[in-house]
């Protein structure tokens, strides 16, 4: 049987499917029918088949999360760092490194899997490759503090007119059209806008490359932390400024939370930051809780409880009540809360005295998903003494610190 | 059609490796950190498929970064790949380490040891070297056949021609079986010379 030159290159380019076991029946026959006949064919047949044999092996085993900081601890020990990370950077470098972890893992499939991601004002719904889009459009906030280009592409003026643009960049103050947003929604409009750009610009890339993309940046923003800052440079996020080592922190919160939420959606599991790094975040959300609680009252101002404002006795708010938070689990420790003051910045100094009016004992990883509007605050279990007004309050006060 | 070795990777360019290198020689915690993230699942990946035990995995993943933290000057960037290099010397220490514990249950390390040695060796140079394919290339042979399709329906799925999952496969393939050769002449190399050495002692 003789074959023309243009039916053996035509076999003969199937060979890799063949190997694989990938070609329809029809074809594969046709296909060994040449082989008998065509030698060159046949020894590459035989070479690919082999090497397609080795495909068939065991999974790797899974590397657990916590070796990377074992890892790191004992190089750390046995030689210290000359530049070493702060920190205030290392619970952003662990989490980024989790969520990369797991997104090398997903499979085509995976990366169309639809994340949920709850906040107080509602649920996005994402890709995975969205999500990465999201954080790095946030984190390009740091990005642009620290004097690195921003990840996000100029706004509507360049030649990419994204379609589902949402809000004019230019006018952050305009009330989105949507009626059941929050009247705080206005405040998240400059990162659901930068998100939105972002996304749209990494649209038609394979999500291995927005990934790869996400993740230098992560490693330049620490990079360029560790070299050039201490800690003090103030990032501005459109509807608040804050130093960079909260920044930071704010930063692994938000990895942390919306790589759960991937974890969730492709049905992997995902272990929560390592104590030390929980605690730093437990820390930052009770600093913020002052603004969270001026946010709740004048939404709710039913909410507030018995003592609607502060007590007017002349202190300017310095005399106010306190709440004492303990938190125990891995992250365990004591913070107060001034219930009626918004100078929490200088917790250090001392609170002002007076005895607490309630305790609330809580599970650290449990404050920080309240704080991202994972969970429900009248379902969490808290243990409770003193006035239960002023700890409903708290309670639900902590997930207006979740944003889009 | 460019032609990029198995082990080209976006975060393994020469150039990125010498940067790494001279950061790590500078001792910056980052750099550490920025090289595990990079190889720690090749480094780990092999070492478990190798000592197929999860503690015993961990402490060369240790051992192996510890090596370069402290000795960063020990990688010759004229020699190959920092990626390379690093799973050259995971893949030795893992089978020195597999090599003594069969010794140490068999007190004699004769021939069917030795063949499962190599077997477990091969198959783990070989895992490697499909994590190390260019990423089309990966994809196409694992959507291809980890999931069983044929190849039409895998150039639907990654939304590409039937010509040029066609060509994919059989250049995946094709790049495996030279290393596959490489390895098993490596190991014939190898073994000769073992035998040398158990026979002196």
């Amino acid at each position: 049987m003789t074959t023309t030159e243009e039916q053996h290159d035509a076999l003969r380019s199937l060979l890799g499917a063949w190997a694989l076991g990938a070609c329809p029946r029809p074809e594969a026959a046709e296909l060994e029918l040449h082989l008998r006949a065509c030698s060159e064919c046949a020894e590459e047949a035989a070479r690919l088949r082999e090497a397609a044999g080795w495909l068939a092996v065991d999974e790797p085993l899974d590397q657990p999360g916590s070796l990377r900081q074992q890892v790191l601890d004992w190089c750390l020990a046995r030689r210290p760092a000359e530049l070493p990370v702060p920190a205030w950077g290392l619970p952003y470098s662990a989490e980024t490194a989790k969520l990369d972890a797991l997104l090398r893992d997903l499979g085509p499939e995976e990366w169309q899997e639809v994340v949920e991601l709850p906040w107080h004002g509602g649920t996005e719904y994402l890709r995975p490759a969205e999500v990465l889009c999201h954080l790095a459009a946030v984190d390009g906030y740091l990005a642009l503090a620290l004097g690195l280009p921003d990840p996000v592409p100029a706004g509507p003026g360049g030649a990419v007119a994204p379609a589902e643009r949402r809000v004019p960049p230019q006018e952050p103050a305009a009330v989105p059209s949507a009626p059941r947003v929050p009247p705080q929604g206005g405040r998240f409009a400059g990162i659901t806008e930068r998100s939105a750009r972002l996304a749209a610009d990494q649209a038609g890339r394979p999500p291995q490359s927005v990934r790869a993309r996400w993740r230098r940046q992560t490693h330049e923003l620490v990079r360029t932390a560790v070299l050039a800052s201490q800690g003090n440079t103030p990032v501005d996020y459109g509807f608040a400024t804050v130093p960079l080592r909260d920044a930071f922190v704010d930063r692994a919160f938000e990895c942390y939370v919306h790589g759960e939420d991937v974890a969730r959606a492709v049905a992997y599991p995902y272990a929560p930051p390592a104590p030390q790094h929980l605690r730093q975040m437990v820390d930052l959300a009770v600093r913020m809780l002052p603004h969270a609680l001026a946010g709740l009252r004048a939404a709710r101002p039913e909410h507030a409880g018995a003592p609607a404002a502060p007590p007017a006795d002349g202190r300017d708010g310095r005399g106010g009540r306190l709440l004492r938070l303990v938190i125990d689990g891995p992250a365990a420790g004591e913070w107060l809360i001034p219930l009626d003051g918004t100078a929490p910045d200088d917790r250090q100094s001392g609170p002002p005295g007076g005895e607490p009016v309630a305790s609330m004992v809580l599970d650290g990883l449990e404050f920080c998903q309240l704080a991202a509007a994972h969970r429900d605050p009248d379902r969490l279990p808290v243990g409770e003494h003193g006035d239960r007004a002023a700890i409903r309050e708290v309670l639900h006060a902590l997930p207006l610190l979740s944003r889009p | 059609m460019a032609a990029p070795g198995p082990m080209a990777t976006p975060g393994s360019t020469p150039r990125w490796d010498e940067q790494l290198q001279r950061r790590l020689a500078r001792g910056e915690e980052t750099a550490l950190g920025e090289l595990y993230d990079q190889l720690a699942p090749m480094v780990h990946g092999l070492a478990g498929r190798i000592l197929a035990d999860q503690a015993a995995a961990a402490q060369l993943t240790r051992e192996i970064f510890v090596h370069v933290w402290e000795h960063p000057e020990a990688f010759d960037p004229a020699q190959g790949s920092l990626r390379s290099w690093l799973g050259a010397l995971t893949h030795r220490r893992a089978v020195d380490r597999l090599r003594l514990r069969r010794a140490a249950e068999l007190h004699a390390p004769d021939g069917p040891a030795e063949d499962e040695i190599r077997e477990v060796a091969t198959a783990a140079r070989m895992q490697y070297v499909v994590d190390s394919l260019p990423q089309s290339l990966r994809e196409t042979i694992a959507v291809t056949y980890y999931d069983g399709r044929t190849y039409q329906e895998t150039a639907r799925r990654l939304g590409i021609s039937e010509q040029a999952a066609k060509q994919r496969m059989r250049l995946g393939l094709e790049l495996l079986a030279t290393e596959l050769a490489e390895e098993r002449a490596r190991q014939c190399a190898a073994h000769a010379g073992g035998e040398d050495g158990d026979g002196g002692t």
